[in-house]
């Protein structure tokens, strides 16, 4: 197993939510760490490698008495016993307070549940960039590791000095150090009595090999798991304060409109908060209801300027790129090899456009804050997977110190990349400064799909060169706006030109869960079923032929065996593939679907789907989230696409925008390939990108019509 | 404005409200109860699923005008004491949930349904839970956790940590 992360994840150009990025204030003195810690001992995880440096911030220098400014995170053993972790990642229902929990545990030779998670508290823990692009594990899990382990370390060294002994015979077990006869034992607890000690990671300390984990490598069950089946646990959106006002903002008659006028005599009247500042208007008081009747009583008019429909989206997409302006940075273009030569000289050749459009993340919980000012200094309770991002935004948009604004992130009700920003933390923080009070701004469904972000739409197109032997030999790309994530083919292809162009789009968009690798590996995987065709080969067997990658050959051959690629099928039915990489993980998706012939409806039956991230931490946790991305990726796969015209959103409810429900569900088979040999990466991202082409190559094969836009079938497949 | 009296969990309650306010905002911000939770306003996701007279009703849809003196049970009211219900259990053992926003919903559905048929087949459930939506996609480990419950005899609450 190696101990070094050697994962370094670039950031994609799709993030756009992220571009302007927090600066880093972090800075704490040794004597505050124990007084708001108590007594003990701390092990702090500095970071050093260039993947870390990225996750946490710049590199910082270190000023005199102060610990190291560049900490990505601590752990405190404290006199009682009790070991708390400190880390800038939250809890979005991906269960990561489980699995570090996990490999603290295991590493520091304590029971789970001796084991809390302080997490996202900017006051608290560790600058941390944001919890997305699947990077927990490969990153703050091997950190928190490293931390235990030294951790452990420092405690067997405290009771050989004690006990006058070489620490070579002593052991750790269940949160005690014994020596190896077992004749003296102590607790972690009456070790740390009274000290004050801090230790930094080693430069090279060796881990457990994956091959012989204990408490990681298993199912554990979620660590407050409890609080979510009686509903005591607090969301966002749950938390309360004495006094408190609710918030609620009057919205734009249109996207990028301008504020013509205003009245809000009326709101004025009615005993609530009312803010015009700028563009922003809103009001706070002691009811939402209350809130939302004055929120509608005031009349403001609003300019906008004509704006494209849905209906013209591909063509507009297409016309409006920014090429040259470097809107992205690197990864946007890769050549190899003579594409056009390669393309002459081929047997045959494919040329074909694919499609996403627009689709939203309808996270259950919509996005909620509480802020609440203390003279100059206001704490906001918000949903984000980004709390110091959104500590940055609070900053500057009430021209503050970062030390004087606090972000909680209460483990929160999903995000799926959709919650990177602060817009409810800055309307209730501006609100509640107005008010005096604490305010709660809590967006309805209708505001979260309109005034939220989206994943990019986008056109794909490829060109393809292949021999009549099934080897292809040419390779051409261009993604128009749905970003770069997975643009490159990992088939050996000697010939290759991939483009990302960059477009000023009509809706405003940014990171979802796999980001534009679905919509990549929609259009690759596609193409290589209809290469496959072309060429009358077996899908599976044209893929390996073109394949050498052996993770990948692995979890495709595993997905295929599981699946039985190759049977028998009924009439209506079809089997389809997709697969690919991902945030250092490697997907096979296999589909069955059904098509009723005369109503054009599409069940699908069975995905059988095949994954690796090296070795895995949590196989229960990993299964969860390998059926959850199946289950959601149903939804862009099939049917949802947001409608929009002229600036507004037409489908921005849940009884208009149609999200997968129990009767979609397929039944979801899930092959894990557990590589102890290789280390862990992240699993939430990765297993969404095979589904949807799996499914289009399955319709083909029941239908012979070859969908090429996403989603397939949001009326029925209409010719076959 | 006008007092309403509530009967919720056994407890009686006395709110100052308009009658035309959803139940789902008296329990949320009059009485702190916010297991119940509010995702669509508009009964299509089932997060504010309580249970009037034992059947499973939208709360941001139901006017608290309308609930009078008839039974109310929130996800709070679900447990006795320290024992959890059998499909709380069943959620708990099975980890059918990941963010668990639409949890508190998808049990107290779950519930009725097994009042109204205490061993329902896979397609009964999926049936009856299709107003259910959970975005982290655990469908399939909540029909495990309902299937379970129905077989441990979901009427009388378990001890907790029984089943494990």
């Amino acid at each position: 197993m190696s101990t070094k992360p050697g994962v370094e994840i670039p950031i994609e150009p799709e993030r756009y939510e992220l571009r302007a990025a927090a600066p880093y204030r972090f800075d704490l003195d040794r004597r505050e760490f124990f007084k708001f810690l108590g007594a003990g001992l701390v092990v702090v995880s500095v970071l050093k490698t260039a993947a870390v440096a990225q996750e946490s911030g710049n590199n910082r220098a270190r000023r005199g008495e102060s610990l190291p400014n560049d900490i990505d995170a601590w752990l405190h053993i404290g006199e009682n016993g009790k070991i708390t972790v400190y880390t800038g990642k939250v809890e979005v229902g991906q269960n990561i307070r489980t699995s570090l929990s996990q490999a603290v545990s295991e590493e520091l030779h304590v029971p789970i549940d001796k084991i809390e998670m302080v997490m996202g508290d900017t006051q608290l823990t560790p600058f941390d960039m944001g919890t997305f692009g699947s990077r927990t594990t490969p990153t703050m899990n091997l950190q928190l590791r490293k931390v235990a382990s030294a951790a452990r370390d420092v405690l067997v060294g405290l009771a050989a000095k004690q006990w006058n002994a070489s620490p070579e015979q002593l052991i750790a077990v269940d949160g005690t150090v014994k020596d190896q006869a077992g004749a003296r034992s102590i607790e972690y607890a009456a070790l740390v009595k009274g000290q004050q000690l801090t230790q930094e990671l080693p430069a090279e300390d060796p881990l457990i090999p994956a091959a012989d984990w204990k408490v990681a490598g298993r199912p554990v069950p979620k660590m407050n798991g409890i609080d979510f089946v009686t509903g005591r646990h607090r969301y966002p959106s749950d938390q309360k304060f004495p006094d408190m006002l609710y918030g609620k903002v009057v919205r734009p008659s249109a996207f990028e409109a301008r504020l013509v006028s205003v009245d809000t005599q009326k709101a004025e009247q009615m005993g609530v908060t009312v803010v015009h500042d700028g563009t922003f208007i809103g009001v706070a008081a002691p009811t939402s209801e209350l809130a939302s009747a004055a929120a509608g009583s005031i009349h403001a008019e609003w300019k906008a300027d004509p704006q494209p429909s849905n209906q013209e989206l591909f063509d507009y997409l297409r016309k409006n790129t920014v090429e040259g302006k470097d809107a992205t940075g690197d990864g946007d273009r890769f050549d190899t090899g003579s594409v056009d030569e390669a393309m002459k000289s081929a047997d045959h050749r494919l040329q074909q456009t694919y499609t996403v459009q627009y689709i939203a993340h309808v996270p259950l919980e919509p996005r909620a804050a509480v802020a609440k000012w203390d003279g100059d200094r206001v704490t906001v309770w918000t949903g984000t997977q980004r709390p110091f991002g959104v500590r940055g935004q609070l900053a500057e948009a009430f021209h503050l110190p970062e030390e004087n604004v606090r972000v909680l992130m209460p483990d929160m009700g999903s995000g799926y990349g959709g919650k990177h920003t602060g817009e409810t933390a800055i309307e209730a923080a501006r609100l509640a400064r107005a008010a005096k009070r604490p305010v709660k701004v809590v967006w309805t469904r209708e505001e979260e799909f309109t005034w939220a972000y989206f994943r990019p739409a986008g056109v794909i197109d490829v060109s393809s060169g292949v021999k009549n032997d099934g080897t292809i030999t040419a390779w051409e790309f261009h993604n128009y706006n749905s970003g770069s994530a997975g643009i490159r083919p990992y088939y050996e292809i000697p010939n290759q030109r991939i483009v990302f162009h960059a477009v000023k789009t009509p809706l405003r968009q940014g990171s979802y869960r796999a980001l534009a690798s679905t919509a990549n590996h929609f259009a690759r995987e596609s193409h290589m079923d209809e290469l496959a065709h072309t060429v009358k080969m077996d899908p599976l067997e044209f893929r390996l032929k073109n394949l050498k990658n052996e993770r990948l050959r692995a979890v495709f051959e595993a997905a295929a065996k599981q699946f039985g690629w190759g049977k028998s099928k009924s009439a209506g039915r079809g089997y389809g593939m997709g697969g690919g990489y991902e945030k250092l993980g490697n997907i096979a998706t296999f589909a069955e679907v059904q098509v009723d012939r005369k109503s054009g409806e599409v069940k699908v039956h069975r995905v059988v789907s095949a994954f690796e991230c090296g070795a895995i931490v949590n196989p229960d946790g990993l299964r969860n989230q390998i059926e959850g991305s199946n289950v959601q990726g149903l939804g862009g796969a099939l049917f949802e696409a947001i409608e929009f015209s002229n600036g507004k959103i037409l489908n921005g409810r849940l009884s208009q925008y149609r999200v997968p429900r129990f009767s979609d569900l397929p039944v979801i088979e899930t092959v894990l390939l557990d590589r102890k040999d290789i280390p862990s990466v992240g699993a939430g991202e990765c297993p969404m990108i095979g589904l949807a082409p799996a499914i289009a190559n399955a319709i083909f094969d029941a239908t012979g019509t070859r969908l090429r836009a996403l989603p397939l079938v949001p009326n029925g497949v209409k010719s076959s | 404005m006008a007092t309403t009296r509530l009967a919720i969990n056994q407890k009686s309650y006395s709110v100052d409200v308009d009658p035309q306010t959803s139940l789902l905002t008296v329990l949320r911000e009059n009485l702190d109860l916010t297991g119940s939770k509010y995702g669509c306003g508009e009964g299509q996701c089932g997060a504010c699923t309580v249970l009037i007279e034992g059947k499973a009703q939208r709360s941001c849809i139901t006017r608290v005008g309308s609930v009078g003196q008839k039974q109310v049970t929130t996800i709070e009211g679900l447990a006795e004491g320290d024992q959890l219900h059998a499909v709380q259990r069943a959620f708990l053992d099975l980890g059918a949930l990941q963010c668990g926003y639409c949890t508190s919903g998808m049990i107290m559905s779950a519930v009725a349904l097994l009042k109204k048929n205490p061993s329902p087949s896979e397609s009964q459930i999926v049936d009856y839970m299709d107003g259910n939506v959970c975005r982290c996609g655990t469908y399939a480990r909540i029909v495990s956790a309902i299937q379970k419950a129905a077989k441990s005899g979901s009427a009388a609450p378990v001890a907790k940590g029984a089943s494990r």
